[in-house]
């Protein structure tokens, strides 16, 4: 979809070029984070690509056309474009900035009207309470959210973001940043993103381009980029906690471990102590008849248990996990409640198996693409 | 009250004193917003245009009225104009430049530049940008220079009287060859009440002018906004898990 091909920027006057023959493409509806410390020549880049900055040397392809080919504001209205600072337009309310675009490109009133409303609901905000609001009278997520608003108007293919959650406090960056990965499953951009925030590059991106000098050093998964770093540069630029980062990129579906290892109120103990048995494990998790966990017991408890066994019998259980979330979240579960494994459950809190600390080393030792 | 008496003897042509007097500066400052407004927003694209502008417009300042009346004498006397209206308006043309050039250059230079570039990205030409982005926004700055050029020139012009230019400039220059200091202080005090009423008035047309997103928040924005961060950290899904 978007294609770089031995891109360059060389400023007149100055030594090294800022940019130097940067090769790279990227998918249609990929979200590609180019990362890297400041002046990396990540941000330039980006800004080569709606020819904000012209290339000395190289060419840019969208969808297989030339950028140069293009009047220089008409390639621009075809791109999103998002920004640290936002930029909205301070003398106009916020219908009047989503429909900036769309006006220019001659579209009538009611039809701009009737997006910038569509726009708000995508963005999770209420059109009849911001439509008419100034951007002074919203808050930063909130002006964040309409500066997305704002580039996603006339649903162009591509958007260019150049830091957009740079600005915003963390908390609010992580909401902001969920809420972008939910547009984004909807709307299927293809993404050209600025960061120099190796979380935000690895919770974004599909994948990761990082620079270093004007050079693109590794251009990878986020996963591949974590676990073989391709040099030692990029080993200190992800940190040294690259292992447990990649934690965040694996959901405890994924990790999933002895999921026939669960025993049933009615079950018979023997039953239970076989499964116990068969997979190795100390503890089984004890489901009602909804599937949902009531309990766990342990092979000296089962022993002590004649018969059928009862939801009385077990323990409680402390905590679950549920699938969907990430490792990460689930390890932390984990430490807190003093355990190796924890018992997952599906969105209805039906088991669908452990997630297992040994399992977790296991899998990690190879990147994604090996495991599968 | 004698000042007092003499003003209600003479209201007819006090009116039409200040009529001229407000058609004198109308005219200068009129012609020197339709040329100071462009020229300030052209010199931003040019530091070293925009220095050479300004500096000549501040130097203009200094040169004191009664000077500038009497360099123009000879030279606008070749076309038989040495006196009177057009040199009035030409010199209060030259003194409006400077708060009207350099406010209207101060306020395009001062617009954030990440909106130049958000304007810019998204695919505005120069003539958009300046258009619905930036002169909008430097409007109320734009109009600040206005008034002040207003205002110093409805002083400059009572000077004017001594070239002819008529106003309420005469009931001052009169009031002191004829020693009559009820025409003086009559003068005096409509010069100060016409500044002040002209910079109250241009006030009021600065406010009209700003738009409503920079004007400063009232109480029910703020109020608005504090309920609607409050609202949408009640519906965020994040907080309820």
């Amino acid at each position: 979809m978007i294609k770089l091909s031995s891109i360059s920027k060389r400023y007149e006057g100055a030594s090294a070029p800022v940019v130097d023959g940067i090769d790279m493409e990227v998918g249609a509806g990929e979200i590609c984070v180019l990362l890297g410390p400041s002046g990396c020549g990540k941000t330039t880049t980006l800004k080569m690509i709606n020819r904000l900055i012209q290339p000395s040397s190289g060419k840019i392809f969208i969808d297989g056309r030339d950028t140069d080919e293009f009047e220089v504001v008409e390639l621009r209205r075809q791109i999103g474009y998002v920004i640290q600072q936002i930029g909205l337009f301070p003398n106009m309310t916020v219908e009047e900035n989503i429909s900036v675009v769309p006006r220019l490109l001659g579209w009538d009133k009611a039809r701009a009207k009737r997006r910038a409303a569509e726009l708000m609901e995508i963005v999770a905000l209420d059109p009849s309470t911001y439509l008419s609001r100034y951007p002074k009278d919203l808050s930063g997520g909130q002006q964040q959210r309409v500066g997305v608003a704002r580039a996603l108007a006339t649903d162009p293919p591509v958007m260019l973001m150049d830091e957009p959650f740079g600005a915003i406090d963390p908390i609010n960056r992580e909401l902001i940043q969920d809420e972008f990965l939910r547009i984004q499953q909807q709307v299927k951009k293809t993404i050209m993103f600025v960061s120099h925030d190796i979380d935000e590059a690895v919770k974004m991106a599909d994948r990761i381009a990082i620079f270093r000098g004007g050079r693109l050093e590794q251009f990878d998964t986020p996963d591949t980029i974590l676990a073989r770093p391709a040099s030692p540069f990029i080993a200190g630029f992800v940190g040294a906690d690259r292992a447990l980062k990649r934690l965040r990129l694996v959901r405890a579906s994924d990790a999933l471990s002895a999921c026939d290892c669960a025993a049933r109120v009615g079950d018979s103990s023997e039953r239970a102590r076989a499964l116990l048995e068969r997979h190795g494990v100390e503890q089984i998790v004890l489901l009602d008849a909804a599937g949902k966990p009531q309990g766990y017991l342990s092979a000296a408890e089962l022993s002590a248990i004649e018969g059928t066994l009862m939801a009385a019998h077990a323990k409680p259980v402390q905590g679950v996990a549920r699938h969907s979330d990430d490792l990460r979240s689930v390890i932390s579960s984990m430490f807190s409640l003093g355990q190796s494994w924890l018992a997952t459950v599906d969105d209805e809190g039906r088991f669908v198996g452990y997630v297992n600390q040994a399992h977790i080393v296991d899998m990690l030792r190879l990147p994604a693409e090996a495991r599968a | 009250m004698e000042t007092l008496a003499f003003m209600l003897d003479n209201f007819a042509s006090i009116i039409r004193l200040t009529v001229e007097h407000v058609e004198i500066v109308g005219v200068g400052v009129g012609l020197a917003i339709v040329t100071g407004v462009p020229l300030g927003i052209v010199i931003t694209a040019n530091a070293r245009a925009a220095k050479i502008v300004l500096y000549s417009a501040a130097i203009l300042m200094t040169i004191p009225s009664v000077a500038l009346f009497g360099l123009m004498i000879p030279v606008l006397s070749v076309i038989g104009q040495g006196i009177g209206f057009l040199p009035t308006v030409i010199a209060l043309f030259l003194y409006s430049q400077l708060p009207i050039v350099r406010n209207t250059y101060a306020a395009i230079t001062n617009i954030d530049p990440a909106l130049r570039e958000a304007a810019r990205g998204i695919g505005m030409t120069t003539r958009q940008r300046l258009w619905k982005v930036e002169i909008p926004i430097a409007l109320p700055i734009i109009m600040a220079g206005v008034r002040m050029a207003v205002v110093i020139n409805v002083g400059i012009a009572a000077v004017a009287a001594y070239i002819g230019a008529g106003g309420l400039g005469k009931l001052i220059s009169r009031g002191i060859s004829q020693s009559d200091p009820r025409q003086l202080i009559a003068g005096a005090i409509l010069v100060s009440l016409l500044a002040i009423a002209a910079d109250y008035g241009l006030g009021w047309v600065q406010r009209l002018l700003t738009p409503k997103g920079l004007r400063s928040p009232s109480r029910t924005g703020r109020l608005a906004l504090r309920l609607g961060a409050w609202a949408s950290f009640r519906k965020s899904p994040h907080h309820a898990q």
